[in-house]
Protein backbone atom coordinates (compact mmCIF):
# COMPACT_ATOMS: atom_id res chain seq x y z
CA UNK A 1 0.00 0.00 0.00
CA UNK A 2 2.95 2.22 -0.38
CA UNK A 3 2.11 3.92 -3.58
CA UNK A 4 -1.68 4.80 -2.01
CA UNK A 5 -0.60 6.30 1.11
CA UNK A 6 2.53 8.03 -0.11
CA UNK A 7 -0.30 9.63 -2.94
CA UNK A 8 -2.46 10.54 -0.10
CA UNK A 9 -4.92 7.26 0.21
CA UNK A 10 -5.39 6.09 3.60
CA UNK A 11 -6.07 2.66 3.73
CA UNK A 12 -9.01 1.81 6.44
CA UNK A 13 -7.75 0.11 9.82
CA UNK A 14 -9.68 -2.78 11.47
CA UNK A 15 -11.91 -0.74 13.20
CA UNK A 16 -12.98 1.42 10.53
CA UNK A 17 -13.59 -1.15 8.32
CA UNK A 18 -15.80 -3.19 10.88
CA UNK A 19 -17.86 0.51 11.17
CA UNK A 20 -17.95 0.63 7.38
CA UNK A 21 -19.74 -2.54 6.99
CA UNK A 22 -21.95 -2.55 10.40
CA UNK A 23 -23.15 0.95 8.27
CA UNK A 24 -24.82 -1.83 5.86
CA UNK A 25 -26.67 -4.22 8.57
CA UNK A 26 -30.07 -3.02 8.78
CA UNK A 27 -32.81 -3.18 11.84
CA UNK A 28 -34.08 -6.50 12.28
CA UNK A 29 -31.46 -9.19 11.00
CA UNK A 30 -29.83 -11.89 12.76
CA UNK A 31 -26.28 -12.49 12.05
CA UNK A 32 -23.36 -13.80 12.82
CA UNK A 33 -20.12 -12.58 13.02
CA UNK A 34 -17.23 -15.00 12.75
CA UNK A 35 -13.67 -14.19 14.99
CA UNK A 36 -11.00 -11.45 13.80
CA UNK A 37 -12.24 -8.27 12.43
CA UNK A 38 -15.80 -9.78 12.43
CA UNK A 39 -15.98 -9.71 15.60
CA UNK A 40 -16.01 -5.79 15.71
CA UNK A 41 -18.47 -5.06 13.72
CA UNK A 42 -21.00 -5.33 16.64
CA UNK A 43 -19.38 -2.53 18.75
CA UNK A 44 -20.56 -0.33 15.75
CA UNK A 45 -24.18 -1.01 15.86
CA UNK A 46 -25.82 1.71 17.65
CA UNK A 47 -27.89 0.82 20.46
CA UNK A 48 -31.02 2.30 18.97
CA UNK A 49 -30.57 -0.50 15.98
CA UNK A 50 -32.17 -3.52 16.69
CA UNK A 51 -29.84 -6.45 15.49
CA UNK A 52 -29.66 -9.70 17.12
CA UNK A 53 -26.21 -11.76 17.54
CA UNK A 54 -26.19 -15.26 17.24
CA UNK A 55 -22.91 -17.31 18.60
CA UNK A 56 -22.38 -20.68 17.26
CA UNK A 57 -22.33 -22.22 20.61
CA UNK A 58 -25.94 -21.84 21.24
CA UNK A 59 -26.62 -18.20 21.92
CA UNK A 60 -29.06 -15.58 20.25
CA UNK A 61 -28.83 -12.14 21.14
CA UNK A 62 -25.44 -12.06 22.27
CA UNK A 63 -24.61 -8.78 24.47
CA UNK A 64 -20.89 -7.01 24.12
CA UNK A 65 -17.83 -8.04 26.59
CA UNK A 66 -18.87 -7.03 29.90
CA UNK A 67 -16.84 -5.28 32.65
CA UNK A 68 -14.48 -7.48 34.52
CA UNK A 69 -17.06 -7.07 37.87
CA UNK A 70 -19.83 -8.53 35.52
CA UNK A 71 -18.60 -11.75 33.98
CA UNK A 72 -19.88 -14.98 33.72
CA UNK A 73 -18.03 -17.72 33.31
CA UNK A 74 -20.98 -19.23 32.02
CA UNK A 75 -21.04 -17.47 29.29
CA UNK A 76 -19.09 -16.72 26.28
CA UNK A 77 -19.12 -16.20 22.66
CA UNK A 78 -18.33 -18.56 19.94
CA UNK A 79 -14.79 -16.81 20.13
CA UNK A 80 -14.77 -18.16 23.61
CA UNK A 81 -14.56 -14.42 25.07
CA UNK A 82 -16.66 -13.30 28.40
CA UNK A 83 -19.80 -12.42 26.64
CA UNK A 84 -23.41 -10.94 27.53
CA UNK A 85 -27.21 -11.86 26.61
CA UNK A 86 -29.49 -9.06 25.82
CA UNK A 87 -33.46 -8.96 27.01
CA UNK A 88 -35.10 -11.23 24.69
CA UNK A 89 -31.82 -13.76 24.08
CA UNK A 90 -31.78 -17.40 24.63
CA UNK A 91 -29.90 -20.21 24.88
CA UNK A 92 -30.28 -23.63 22.69
CA UNK A 93 -27.86 -26.51 21.87
CA UNK A 94 -25.67 -27.10 19.04
CA UNK A 95 -27.65 -29.13 16.89
CA UNK A 96 -30.53 -26.31 17.04
CA UNK A 97 -27.91 -23.28 16.91
CA UNK A 98 -26.46 -24.69 13.59
CA UNK A 99 -30.26 -25.17 12.54
CA UNK A 100 -30.29 -22.01 12.34
CA UNK A 101 -27.63 -21.86 10.60
CA UNK A 102 -27.69 -24.53 7.86
CA UNK A 103 -31.85 -24.17 7.86
CA UNK A 104 -30.76 -20.56 6.16
CA UNK A 105 -32.38 -18.46 9.46
CA UNK A 106 -29.74 -15.91 9.55
CA UNK A 107 -30.07 -12.94 7.38
CA UNK A 108 -26.09 -12.48 7.60
CA UNK A 109 -23.06 -14.08 8.01
CA UNK A 110 -19.53 -11.83 7.82
CA UNK A 111 -16.52 -13.92 7.74
CA UNK A 112 -12.99 -13.31 7.56
CA UNK A 113 -11.19 -14.92 4.46
CA UNK A 114 -7.24 -15.73 3.47
CA UNK A 115 -9.25 -15.28 -0.15
CA UNK A 116 -12.41 -14.54 -2.39
CA UNK A 117 -12.53 -15.30 -5.78
CA UNK A 118 -14.59 -13.73 -8.74
CA UNK A 119 -17.17 -16.51 -8.37
CA UNK A 120 -17.57 -16.33 -4.90
CA UNK A 121 -15.75 -18.89 -3.64
CA UNK A 122 -14.12 -18.49 -0.39
CA UNK A 123 -10.99 -20.39 1.13
CA UNK A 124 -10.96 -19.03 5.53
CA UNK A 125 -10.21 -21.77 6.93
CA UNK A 126 -6.64 -23.56 6.00
CA UNK A 127 -3.76 -22.56 4.24
CA UNK A 128 -2.37 -25.75 2.33
CA UNK A 129 -4.03 -29.24 1.58
CA UNK A 130 -2.37 -30.99 4.65
CA UNK A 131 -2.10 -28.32 6.86
CA UNK A 132 -0.84 -28.58 10.26
CA UNK A 133 -3.68 -29.78 12.62
CA UNK A 134 -6.58 -28.34 11.01
CA UNK A 135 -9.24 -26.34 12.27
CA UNK A 136 -12.73 -25.81 10.75
CA UNK A 137 -14.91 -24.79 12.88
CA UNK A 138 -18.43 -23.87 12.00
CA UNK A 139 -17.06 -21.77 8.79
CA UNK A 140 -18.66 -24.24 6.06
CA UNK A 141 -21.76 -24.03 8.11
CA UNK A 142 -22.02 -20.33 8.02
CA UNK A 143 -20.55 -19.69 4.25
CA UNK A 144 -23.07 -22.66 2.94
CA UNK A 145 -26.33 -21.72 5.30
CA UNK A 146 -26.62 -18.55 6.15
CA UNK A 147 -29.11 -16.20 3.75
CA UNK A 148 -26.06 -13.83 2.54
CA UNK A 149 -22.41 -13.83 3.69
CA UNK A 150 -20.32 -10.74 3.44
CA UNK A 151 -16.39 -11.11 3.55
CA UNK A 152 -14.14 -8.59 5.40
CA UNK A 153 -10.49 -8.81 5.19
CA UNK A 154 -7.16 -6.99 4.38
CA UNK A 155 -7.03 -6.25 0.42
CA UNK A 156 -3.64 -7.80 0.11
CA UNK A 157 -1.62 -9.84 2.27
CA UNK A 158 1.08 -8.67 4.85
CA UNK A 159 3.50 -9.08 2.06
CA UNK A 160 1.24 -7.48 -0.87
CA UNK A 161 -0.02 -10.72 -2.60
CA UNK A 162 -3.79 -10.14 -3.41
CA UNK A 163 -6.79 -11.50 -1.80
CA UNK A 164 -9.16 -11.06 -4.56
CA UNK A 165 -8.53 -13.61 -6.72
CA UNK A 166 -9.74 -15.05 -10.01
CA UNK A 167 -9.77 -18.53 -8.23
CA UNK A 168 -8.72 -19.44 -5.27
CA UNK A 169 -5.55 -21.40 -4.36
CA UNK A 170 -6.35 -22.34 -0.79
CA UNK A 171 -8.30 -25.45 0.21
CA UNK A 172 -12.34 -24.08 0.37
CA UNK A 173 -15.08 -23.15 2.51
CA UNK A 174 -17.59 -22.96 0.56
CA UNK A 175 -18.17 -22.42 -3.76
CA UNK A 176 -20.15 -19.47 -4.91
CA UNK A 177 -21.61 -17.80 -1.63
CA UNK A 178 -20.01 -14.21 -0.84
CA UNK A 179 -21.99 -12.02 -2.14
CA UNK A 180 -19.98 -8.61 -0.87
CA UNK A 181 -16.53 -8.19 0.33
CA UNK A 182 -15.57 -5.20 2.44
CA UNK A 183 -11.89 -4.54 2.35
CA UNK A 184 -9.31 -1.54 3.80
CA UNK A 185 -9.52 -0.25 -0.08
CA UNK A 186 -13.12 -0.54 -1.12
CA UNK A 187 -16.65 -2.60 -1.01
CA UNK A 188 -17.26 -4.71 -4.06
CA UNK A 189 -20.05 -6.93 -4.99
CA UNK A 190 -19.40 -10.28 -6.39
CA UNK A 191 -21.68 -10.78 -9.53
CA UNK A 192 -21.96 -13.73 -12.55
CA UNK A 193 -19.60 -11.29 -14.16
CA UNK A 194 -17.07 -10.71 -11.22
CA UNK A 195 -16.23 -8.43 -8.87
CA UNK A 196 -17.69 -4.76 -9.13
CA UNK A 197 -16.34 -1.89 -7.15
CA UNK A 198 -19.31 -0.56 -5.13
CA UNK A 199 -16.57 2.12 -3.50
CA UNK A 200 -13.33 3.00 -2.90
CA UNK A 201 -11.79 5.22 0.13
CA UNK A 202 -10.89 8.84 -0.77
CA UNK A 203 -8.87 9.33 -3.73
CA UNK A 204 -7.96 5.73 -4.64
CA UNK A 205 -8.61 5.35 -8.43
CA UNK A 206 -9.89 1.93 -9.86
CA UNK A 207 -6.68 1.62 -11.81
CA UNK A 208 -4.29 1.80 -8.32
CA UNK A 209 -7.15 -0.92 -6.89
CA UNK A 210 -6.80 -3.05 -10.09
CA UNK A 211 -2.77 -3.25 -9.40
CA UNK A 212 -3.55 -4.86 -6.39
CA UNK A 213 -6.34 -7.27 -6.65
CA UNK A 214 -5.65 -10.06 -9.29
CA UNK A 215 -9.17 -10.32 -10.73
CA UNK A 216 -10.41 -8.13 -13.10
CA UNK A 217 -12.67 -5.43 -11.43
CA UNK A 218 -15.92 -4.02 -13.24
CA UNK A 219 -17.01 -0.45 -12.29
CA UNK B 1 -30.66 -60.93 37.60
CA UNK B 2 -33.20 -62.03 40.03
CA UNK B 3 -35.01 -59.25 42.08
CA UNK B 4 -36.46 -61.53 45.09
CA UNK B 5 -38.24 -58.90 47.07
CA UNK B 6 -40.29 -55.93 45.65
CA UNK B 7 -38.70 -52.65 46.49
CA UNK B 8 -35.26 -53.24 45.22
CA UNK B 9 -33.51 -49.67 43.78
CA UNK B 10 -32.71 -50.42 40.45
CA UNK B 11 -29.50 -48.51 39.59
CA UNK B 12 -30.04 -46.66 36.17
CA UNK B 13 -32.13 -46.82 33.27
CA UNK B 14 -30.37 -49.86 31.50
CA UNK B 15 -28.12 -52.49 33.31
CA UNK B 16 -25.45 -54.38 31.33
CA UNK B 17 -28.35 -56.84 30.22
CA UNK B 18 -29.59 -54.07 27.88
CA UNK B 19 -32.89 -54.39 29.85
CA UNK B 20 -35.05 -51.08 29.99
CA UNK B 21 -36.01 -49.50 33.62
CA UNK B 22 -39.34 -50.26 32.21
CA UNK B 23 -38.92 -53.97 31.67
CA UNK B 24 -37.39 -54.27 34.72
CA UNK B 25 -39.89 -52.17 36.66
CA UNK B 26 -42.55 -54.86 35.20
CA UNK B 27 -40.46 -58.27 36.03
CA UNK B 28 -40.45 -56.85 40.03
CA UNK B 29 -44.07 -56.03 40.12
CA UNK B 30 -44.66 -59.52 38.53
CA UNK B 31 -42.19 -61.36 41.30
CA UNK B 32 -44.13 -59.22 43.85
CA UNK B 33 -47.54 -59.45 42.52
CA UNK B 34 -48.40 -56.31 44.30
CA UNK B 35 -47.81 -52.83 42.73
CA UNK B 36 -49.42 -51.10 45.59
CA UNK B 37 -45.97 -50.82 47.71
CA UNK B 38 -44.59 -47.57 47.60
CA UNK B 39 -42.04 -48.29 44.70
CA UNK B 40 -39.13 -46.10 44.01
CA UNK B 41 -37.84 -47.12 41.04
CA UNK B 42 -36.42 -45.17 38.38
CA UNK B 43 -33.33 -43.94 40.44
CA UNK B 44 -30.19 -42.98 37.71
CA UNK B 45 -28.13 -41.53 40.43
CA UNK B 46 -25.45 -43.37 41.32
CA UNK B 47 -23.08 -42.44 44.06
CA UNK B 48 -19.91 -42.77 42.10
CA UNK B 49 -18.60 -42.10 38.81
CA UNK B 50 -16.75 -45.44 38.82
CA UNK B 51 -20.22 -47.12 39.37
CA UNK B 52 -21.27 -45.09 36.10
CA UNK B 53 -18.40 -46.01 33.88
CA UNK B 54 -18.18 -49.75 35.14
CA UNK B 55 -17.67 -51.67 32.14
CA UNK B 56 -16.91 -49.20 29.43
CA UNK B 57 -15.03 -51.30 26.68
CA UNK B 58 -11.94 -50.43 25.01
CA UNK B 59 -12.42 -49.51 21.29
CA UNK B 60 -15.52 -47.82 22.68
CA UNK B 61 -16.53 -44.21 20.67
CA UNK B 62 -16.94 -41.65 23.21
CA UNK B 63 -18.96 -38.31 22.82
CA UNK B 64 -17.77 -35.48 25.15
CA UNK B 65 -20.04 -32.56 25.63
CA UNK B 66 -18.64 -28.52 26.00
CA UNK B 67 -17.31 -25.44 23.84
CA UNK B 68 -14.49 -23.88 25.39
CA UNK B 69 -14.03 -24.27 28.86
CA UNK B 70 -17.69 -24.44 29.60
CA UNK B 71 -19.72 -27.40 30.22
CA UNK B 72 -17.11 -29.47 29.76
CA UNK B 73 -17.77 -32.72 32.04
CA UNK B 74 -14.28 -32.95 33.73
CA UNK B 75 -15.31 -34.96 36.65
CA UNK B 76 -16.52 -37.56 34.00
CA UNK B 77 -13.45 -37.41 32.18
CA UNK B 78 -11.08 -37.78 35.18
CA UNK B 79 -13.46 -40.95 35.78
CA UNK B 80 -12.49 -42.27 32.20
CA UNK B 81 -8.71 -41.79 33.09
CA UNK B 82 -9.22 -43.55 36.06
CA UNK B 83 -11.29 -46.49 34.41
CA UNK B 84 -8.89 -47.53 32.12
CA UNK B 85 -10.52 -48.16 28.47
CA UNK B 86 -8.14 -47.60 25.54
CA UNK B 87 -8.33 -47.45 22.29
CA UNK B 88 -11.27 -44.79 22.18
CA UNK B 89 -12.19 -42.46 19.61
CA UNK B 90 -13.38 -39.26 21.17
CA UNK B 91 -16.52 -37.43 19.43
CA UNK B 92 -15.88 -33.60 20.72
CA UNK B 93 -15.45 -30.18 19.39
CA UNK B 94 -11.90 -29.69 20.07
CA UNK B 95 -9.72 -32.18 20.91
CA UNK B 96 -8.78 -30.98 24.55
CA UNK B 97 -6.42 -28.50 26.12
CA UNK B 98 -3.43 -28.36 28.32
CA UNK B 99 -3.01 -31.82 30.00
CA UNK B 100 -6.46 -32.62 31.23
CA UNK B 101 -9.37 -34.34 30.01
CA UNK B 102 -9.28 -35.07 26.16
CA UNK B 103 -5.64 -33.82 26.35
CA UNK B 104 -4.92 -36.20 28.99
CA UNK B 105 -6.29 -39.48 27.35
CA UNK B 106 -4.67 -38.22 23.92
CA UNK B 107 -1.43 -38.10 26.49
CA UNK B 108 -1.71 -41.36 27.80
CA UNK B 109 -2.30 -43.41 24.25
CA UNK B 110 -5.72 -43.37 25.04
CA UNK B 111 -7.13 -42.47 22.15
CA UNK B 112 -6.94 -44.33 18.30
CA UNK B 113 -9.10 -41.33 16.97
CA UNK B 114 -10.63 -37.65 17.29
CA UNK B 115 -13.84 -36.56 15.51
CA UNK B 116 -13.66 -32.91 15.88
CA UNK B 117 -14.43 -29.58 14.19
CA UNK B 118 -11.83 -27.42 16.14
CA UNK B 119 -8.98 -30.05 17.46
CA UNK B 120 -6.17 -27.45 16.89
CA UNK B 121 -7.26 -24.52 19.75
CA UNK B 122 -5.70 -22.44 22.42
CA UNK B 123 -3.64 -24.78 24.55
CA UNK B 124 -4.59 -28.10 22.08
CA UNK B 125 -0.52 -29.09 22.97
CA UNK B 126 -1.10 -32.36 23.41
CA UNK B 127 -3.59 -32.86 20.27
CA UNK B 128 -1.07 -31.05 17.86
CA UNK B 129 1.79 -32.80 19.51
CA UNK B 130 0.31 -36.50 19.25
CA UNK B 131 -1.14 -35.59 15.54
CA UNK B 132 2.57 -34.26 14.03
CA UNK B 133 4.13 -37.73 15.68
CA UNK B 134 1.39 -39.62 13.74
CA UNK B 135 -0.03 -41.52 16.50
CA UNK B 136 -4.01 -40.17 16.62
CA UNK B 137 -6.32 -40.36 13.59
CA UNK B 138 -8.25 -37.29 12.60
CA UNK B 139 -11.67 -36.77 10.94
CA UNK B 140 -12.33 -33.28 10.83
CA UNK B 141 -15.83 -32.04 10.62
CA UNK B 142 -17.56 -28.94 10.04
CA UNK B 143 -18.84 -28.41 13.49
CA UNK B 144 -22.62 -28.05 12.73
CA UNK B 145 -22.35 -31.11 10.61
CA UNK B 146 -21.01 -32.68 13.46
CA UNK B 147 -23.90 -31.75 15.82
CA UNK B 148 -26.45 -32.77 12.91
CA UNK B 149 -24.83 -36.18 12.77
CA UNK B 150 -25.05 -36.16 16.48
CA UNK B 151 -28.35 -35.62 16.39
CA UNK B 152 -29.47 -37.62 13.45
CA UNK B 153 -28.06 -40.49 15.85
CA UNK B 154 -29.99 -39.79 18.81
CA UNK B 155 -32.86 -39.21 16.34
CA UNK B 156 -32.84 -42.48 14.38
CA UNK B 157 -31.75 -40.80 11.44
CA UNK B 158 -28.97 -43.24 9.52
CA UNK B 159 -28.08 -40.20 7.07
CA UNK B 160 -28.86 -37.21 5.70
CA UNK B 161 -27.78 -34.69 2.54
CA UNK B 162 -26.19 -31.30 3.66
CA UNK B 163 -24.85 -28.33 1.43
CA UNK B 164 -21.96 -27.50 3.82
CA UNK B 165 -18.83 -28.69 3.00
CA UNK B 166 -19.37 -29.29 -0.90
CA UNK B 167 -17.00 -28.79 -2.93
CA UNK B 168 -14.13 -28.73 0.12
CA UNK B 169 -11.41 -31.13 0.98
CA UNK B 170 -14.31 -32.74 4.05
CA UNK B 171 -15.93 -33.62 1.36
CA UNK B 172 -13.99 -35.83 -0.78
CA UNK B 173 -14.61 -38.98 -1.27
CA UNK B 174 -18.28 -38.68 0.10
CA UNK B 175 -21.53 -39.27 -2.02
CA UNK B 176 -23.21 -36.06 -3.37
CA UNK B 177 -26.12 -35.19 -5.35
CA UNK B 178 -28.72 -32.36 -6.71
CA UNK B 179 -31.48 -31.97 -4.48
CA UNK B 180 -33.40 -29.16 -5.38
CA UNK B 181 -30.85 -27.72 -7.36
CA UNK B 182 -28.26 -27.53 -4.76
CA UNK B 183 -25.33 -29.89 -4.54
CA UNK B 184 -25.60 -31.88 -1.27
CA UNK B 185 -23.13 -34.15 0.31
CA UNK B 186 -24.02 -37.39 2.27
CA UNK B 187 -23.03 -37.23 5.47
CA UNK B 188 -23.60 -40.19 8.19
CA UNK B 189 -25.13 -40.42 11.96
CA UNK B 190 -22.65 -40.58 14.42
CA UNK B 191 -23.40 -43.00 17.47
CA UNK B 192 -21.72 -43.30 20.66
CA UNK B 193 -21.17 -46.14 23.26
CA UNK B 194 -20.91 -43.54 25.82
CA UNK B 195 -22.00 -40.32 26.01
CA UNK B 196 -20.60 -37.82 28.85
CA UNK B 197 -22.21 -34.64 29.70
CA UNK B 198 -22.14 -31.77 32.36
CA UNK B 199 -25.95 -30.29 33.15
CA UNK B 200 -26.68 -27.52 36.08
CA UNK B 201 -29.75 -29.58 37.07
CA UNK B 202 -30.65 -33.42 37.17
CA UNK B 203 -33.33 -35.39 39.15
CA UNK B 204 -33.80 -39.25 39.74
CA UNK B 205 -35.28 -39.80 36.61
CA UNK B 206 -32.81 -38.30 34.36
CA UNK B 207 -34.03 -35.00 33.48
CA UNK B 208 -31.39 -32.36 32.83
CA UNK B 209 -30.99 -28.98 32.22
CA UNK B 210 -28.29 -26.57 31.65
CA UNK B 211 -26.62 -23.32 32.50
CA UNK B 212 -26.47 -20.59 29.56
CA UNK B 213 -23.61 -21.40 27.12
CA UNK B 214 -23.67 -25.00 28.92
CA UNK B 215 -25.57 -26.21 26.83
CA UNK B 216 -23.53 -26.64 23.75
CA UNK B 217 -22.90 -30.33 22.76
CA UNK B 218 -24.15 -31.69 26.01
CA UNK B 219 -27.84 -31.54 25.27
CA UNK B 220 -27.52 -33.44 21.41
CA UNK B 221 -24.70 -35.62 22.42
CA UNK B 222 -27.39 -36.87 25.45
CA UNK B 223 -29.35 -38.00 23.01
CA UNK B 224 -27.22 -40.32 21.07
CA UNK B 225 -24.64 -42.18 23.58
CA UNK B 226 -25.94 -45.83 24.25
CA UNK B 227 -25.15 -44.98 27.63
CA UNK B 228 -24.88 -41.59 28.35
CA UNK B 229 -24.14 -39.98 31.66
CA UNK B 230 -24.50 -36.65 33.14
CA UNK B 231 -22.56 -35.25 35.90
CA UNK B 232 -25.23 -32.37 37.18
CA UNK B 233 -24.06 -29.57 39.43
CA UNK B 234 -27.26 -30.09 41.66
CA UNK B 235 -29.84 -32.82 42.30
CA UNK B 236 -33.51 -32.06 42.29
CA UNK B 237 -36.73 -33.89 43.53
CA UNK B 238 -38.76 -35.46 40.84
CA UNK B 239 -41.17 -32.83 40.34
CA UNK B 240 -39.53 -30.12 40.87
CA UNK B 241 -37.74 -28.83 37.44
CA UNK B 242 -40.32 -27.04 35.44
CA UNK B 243 -41.33 -29.73 32.75
CA UNK B 244 -41.54 -26.53 30.83
CA UNK B 245 -37.75 -25.82 30.89
CA UNK B 246 -36.49 -29.60 30.84
CA UNK B 247 -34.02 -29.24 28.35
CA UNK B 248 -33.23 -33.23 28.40
CA UNK B 249 -35.60 -35.86 29.04
CA UNK B 250 -34.93 -38.01 31.19
CA UNK B 251 -35.19 -41.41 28.51
CA UNK B 252 -32.20 -40.30 27.24
CA UNK B 253 -30.16 -40.83 30.78
CA UNK B 254 -28.81 -43.89 32.24
CA UNK B 255 -26.40 -42.36 34.72
CA UNK B 256 -26.49 -39.55 37.02
CA UNK B 257 -23.54 -37.94 39.31
CA UNK B 258 -23.91 -35.00 41.10
CA UNK B 259 -20.45 -32.80 40.50
CA UNK B 260 -19.62 -29.22 40.68
CA UNK B 261 -17.29 -28.47 37.42
CA UNK B 262 -14.96 -25.98 39.89
CA UNK B 263 -12.74 -25.23 36.54
CA UNK B 264 -14.94 -23.36 35.00
CA UNK B 265 -13.20 -20.26 34.45
CA UNK B 266 -12.19 -17.59 31.73
CA UNK B 267 -11.19 -19.53 28.79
Amino acid sequence: MAEQTSTGVKPLGRAEMAARLAADIPEGWYVNLGVGIPTLIADHIPSSREVVFHSENGILGMGPVPAPDKVDPWLISAGRQNATLHAGGSFFHQAESFAMIRGGHLDLSVLGAFEVAENGDIANWATSENDFAPAVGGAMDLAAGAKRLWAIMEHTTKDGKPKLVKRCSYPLTAVNVVSRVYTNLAVLDVTPQGFKVVEMVPGLTLDALQAVTEAKLHS
Amino acid sequence: MFFPEIGCILPCGKNSNGNSTARLLAICILLSGSPSKPLKMINKIVNSIAEALAGVEDGSIVMVGGFGNVGVPRLLLDGLIEQGATDLTIVSNTAGSGHEGIARLIELGRVRKAICSFPRSQGSVVFEEVYRQGRIELELVAQGTLAERIRAAGAGVTAFYTPTAVGTLLAKGKETREINGRTCVLEQALYADLALVEAWKADRWGNLTYNKAGRNFNAVMATAGKRTVAMAHYLVEVGELDPEAIVTPGIFVDYVVQGANDRVENP
